[in-house]
């Protein structure tokens, strides 16, 4: 699993190393003591070749239906399966070929939707897995290609902006494309049903066993992940690989150095385009149906998150990331593991922060204590104001220490919503020892939140955590867990 | 020519809310070189803010002030939030990344937008709400105006229209005729320069944002006077405003002006004529013909990249 690309996994003293960027290298020692003991460790795990722990993390992946017999959690781990496959072509545009692509999630739709007009009856075709996944992959480079053509003179921003209204413009295509010249084609809002399942040789992969999730297919997942893995890792250590860095470092150095700038832009836009339409074939196999929003801005961030959570450019780092994101995403729709989760986040920050010190041990004390302190009072006041109960976790602790009114007034929730988001901004500009005092109450403020606010809706709530990930990374640790230093995308 | 008349008011008032919006990102993205995604959504809040103001100040069919009034202080009230708003997103998600990669603020502000918009669904529900201009003053901003033809051009058209005409000329005479307008046109031209010439460049970005996202708030009152408002509805007036800011150049404020006008007419023109649903298709087409055979737009200056 370990990427044999060369970087440095310290920086020297005196400055950034030749052709590393200045911030970058600058925010990395700022970092150092506390982040990197990631860096050591994944230099240490060098001793096996990539190959051996690549076979080793599916050997584990492939743990996961022995380890639990809910369909749900298996489908959960087709599911991140699917990132990962996601984040990996993502890491081509992004990671490699340094280009902004915000129109990636279109080509994933159109994969799906590839296969199942290819495989369904919109048109009463039904070919077999073996003709529809190479059509579709195929298709869905070249629409890359013909996407990165308009594109290709631009750079940066102006590449989002058309990429993105690429997003918008998929959208409203299939959305509307239930009267195209009077034709049915893609089923409109309500999108196309009945997609055959996965079928070759005359032999068809059930979606479902007795009703629930057919692990054939979770299998099916991996082996295609494992392929998309090692071919993007053998064209990373191509010569287009080679290339596509150098033009994510420095494009006009590129140009000038005699590399086809355009071609090689071209060519990361449909390679990520085909990763995504194969991903978007096993999605519409198993699901059995597309619509059109499962394709849109909410997914193109949570991979971008993946791919930014676990460092854009290395192609274990954004496994990771997804690893990390698509659980996470599924945990928090759940308060029962979405209340635990908010107190292990808690928890961790702190001590990221301050370390196991006394300074940690006193700032959880007082929390806890202001918490019984709060809830007595609220108790006393009226028992209405501690009286309600929200499902989760923790119940017998949450409900003796944090102040659950029965009734929510109405304006309760932006009040204390908004003011949790005030005083998370105030904090990062006080000195450090108010900052400390003012802690505590913070703490019991967010959890009062994150209990009658956001738990009742879960939706909204993990995107909001998705949405503060990518801006804390930013501006936290740009490079990712296990980005390389170098970020620079123009 | 009764349909013309009518789909060109209509082209007006949508290219007006597009253009103001298309100033906030032309602004930012001339000082700061940052496309603020972020934009979209806070038009978004300024269309709440408004509608929370309206319904303060007694609801649309028995408001406690009289109309005129009420329709300036609503749009006074979500410019002011808006701005607020614009400026601790400044400070807390962009200023960390100034010297950053550009890659750094792009994606904090895609995060930015993602959170806007879900902590409004989280509060206020995806519900649509209606500012109801039907029932102020018992219809009066539909029925009173003045006729073209046969056509009655409403006067909620014309307040729009003529808001968004006197903010562009306010925001012209700041830019071009103040100091620190000055400021901004130089930190806009050459932001280290700038900074040695004793140009305080933290104020000068904060100024910005406060005057882009002011106008954003007032593009979301007018918005949401012709139409309900969701919030959802941040994602599609942002791309539409920056397709618009790209198309008259960007950096240039009269370019944003004609990129919203001519947007506006693209997309009423293909509704009315064509279809309603494709009207996207055409902005998409326009938008692409421009990256093609005139990336700098109608009013840009001419991309030089320094090596």
């Amino acid at each position: 699993m370990t990427d044999s690309t060369p970087h440095s996994s310290d920086i020297p003293a005196e400055g950034p190393a030749v052709g590393q960027d200045e911030w970058v290298a600058r925010h990395a020692e700022r970092r150092v003591l506390r982040w990197d003991r990631l860096a050591p460790l994944e230099q240490r795990l060098r001793v096996a070749p990539w190959w051996a722990w690549l076979a080793l993390f599916l050997g584990a992946m492939c743990l996961l239906p022995a380890i639990t017999s809910s369909g749900y959690a298996r489908l959960v781990g087709f599911d991140t399966v699917l990132y990962m496959m996601l984040a990996l072509g993502l890491n081509v545009v992004v990671g490699w070929g340094g280009l902004l692509d915000l129109g990636y999630v279109a080509f994933y739709g159109l994969g799906a939707y590839g296969y199942a007009l290819l495989d369904s009856n919109q048109f009463h075709l039904h070919y077999a897995a073996y003709f529809t996944i190479p059509v579709v992959v195929v298709g869905g480079a070249i629409a890359g290609f013909l996407l990165g053509l308009p594109s290709r003179r631009l750079h940066g921003d102006y590449l989002a902006i058309v990429t993105l209204f690429f997003l918008q413009l998929f959208q409203t295509i299939v959305t509307n494309g239930d009267s195209i010249f009077g034709h049915n084609v893609t089923g409109g809002a309500f999108g196309i049903f009945n997609v055959d399942p996965l079928h070759a040789f005359g032999h068809t992969l059930a979606t479902q066993h007795g009703g629930v999730f057919a692990v054939s297919y979770y299998f099916v997942a991996l082996a295609f992940f494992a392929v998309v893995f090692v071919a993007l890792r053998f064209v990373n250590h191509s010569r287009t690989g080679r290339a596509w860095r150098s033009l994510r470092e420095d494009p006009l150095a590129a140009e000038a150095m005699g590399m086809p700038v355009n071609t090689l832009k071209l060519m990361s836009f449909s390679f990520g385009a085909a990763v995504a339409a194969l991903t978007g074939t096993l999605f519409a196999s198993l699901s059995q149906s597309v619509l059109p929003l499962s394709f849109y801005f909410v997914l193109l961030i949570t991979i971008y998150t993946m791919v930014i959570l676990g460092g854009a450019g290395r192609q274990h780092a954004v496994v990771l990331g997804a690893l990390v994101i698509g659980p996470l995403l599924e945990l928090l729709r759940d308060p029962n593991k979405s209340r635990i989760i908010f107190y292990v986040a808690l928890a961790v920050g702190l001590l990221l922060a301050f370390g196991v010190s006394r300074t940690f041990g006193v700032i959880a004390a007082a929390t806890t204590a202001l918490g019984f302190v709060c809830h007595t009072i609220a108790a006393s006041v009226h028992h209405s104001w501690v009286a309600g109960s929200s499902p989760g976790g923790l119940q017998h602790f949450v409900s003796s220490w944090l102040v659950i009114p029965k009734h929510l007034a109405g304006w309760i929730p932006p009040v204390t919503y908004i003011g949790v988001i005030c005083v998370a901004l105030v904090l990062t500009l006080v000195p450090r020892r108010v900052r400390l005092v003012l802690l505590p109450p913070s703490l019991y403020l967010a959890a009062f939140v994150w209990d009658n606010v956001m738990l009742p809706q879960s939706d909204a709530a993990r995107y909001i955590v998705l949405g503060l990930i990518l801006i804390a990374l930013m501006i936290v640790r740009p490079n990712g867990l296990l980005g390389e230093r170098r970020v620079e995308i123009i | 020519m009764a349909t013309f008349t009518q789909l060109t008011i209509d082209a007006l008032t949508l290219g007006s809310v597009y253009a103001l919006i298309a100033l906030g990102y032309t602004l930012v993205y001339g000082v700061l070189k940052l496309l603020n995604f972020a934009h979209g959504d806070v038009f978004m809040v300024g269309t709440f803010i408004g509608y929370g103001v309206l319904q303060l100040l007694g609801g649309p069919s028995n408001p406690s002030v009289p109309i005129w009034l009420l329709i300036t202080l609503i749009t006074l009230a979500a410019m002011a939030g808006c701005a607020v708003l614009g400026v601790v997103i400044e400070r807390f998600a962009y200023r960390p990344l100034r010297d950053a990669p550009r890659i750094a603020p792009l994606i904090s502000a895609l995060g930015v937008s993602f959170f806007l918009a879900n902590s409004m669904q989280l509060l206020f529900s995806a519900t649509p709400r209606n500012y109801n201009t039907f029932a102020l003053g018992n219809g009066e901003l539909y029925f009173k105006g003045f006729d073209i033809g046969q056509v009655r051009v409403p006067l909620l058209r014309i307040i729009t229209i003529g808001a968004a005409i006197l903010l562009m000329i306010v925001l012209w005479v700041l830019v071009n005729k103040t100091r620190t307008g000055k400021a901004m046109r130089a930190t806009s031209y050459d932001r280290e320069a700038a900074a040695m010439m004793g140009i305080d460049i933290d104020r000068v970005i904060m100024f910005t944002f406060l005057l882009g996202s002011g106008l954003a708030g007032a593009a979301g009152v007018m918005f949401a006077l012709r139409v309900p408002t969701t919030v959802a509805i941040g994602f599609v007036a942002g791309l539409k405003g920056f397709t618009a800011a790209v198309i008259g150049g960007i950096g240039s404020i009269p370019g944003a002006m004609a990129g919203g006008i001519i947007l506006g007419c693209a997309e009423s023109y293909t509704q009315g004529y064509v279809s309603t649903k494709w009207s996207d298709l055409v902005v998409f087409s326009i938008l692409v013909a421009f990256m093609i055979f005139r990336p700098q737009g109608l009013l840009g200056r001419a991309d030089i990249r320094k090596v």
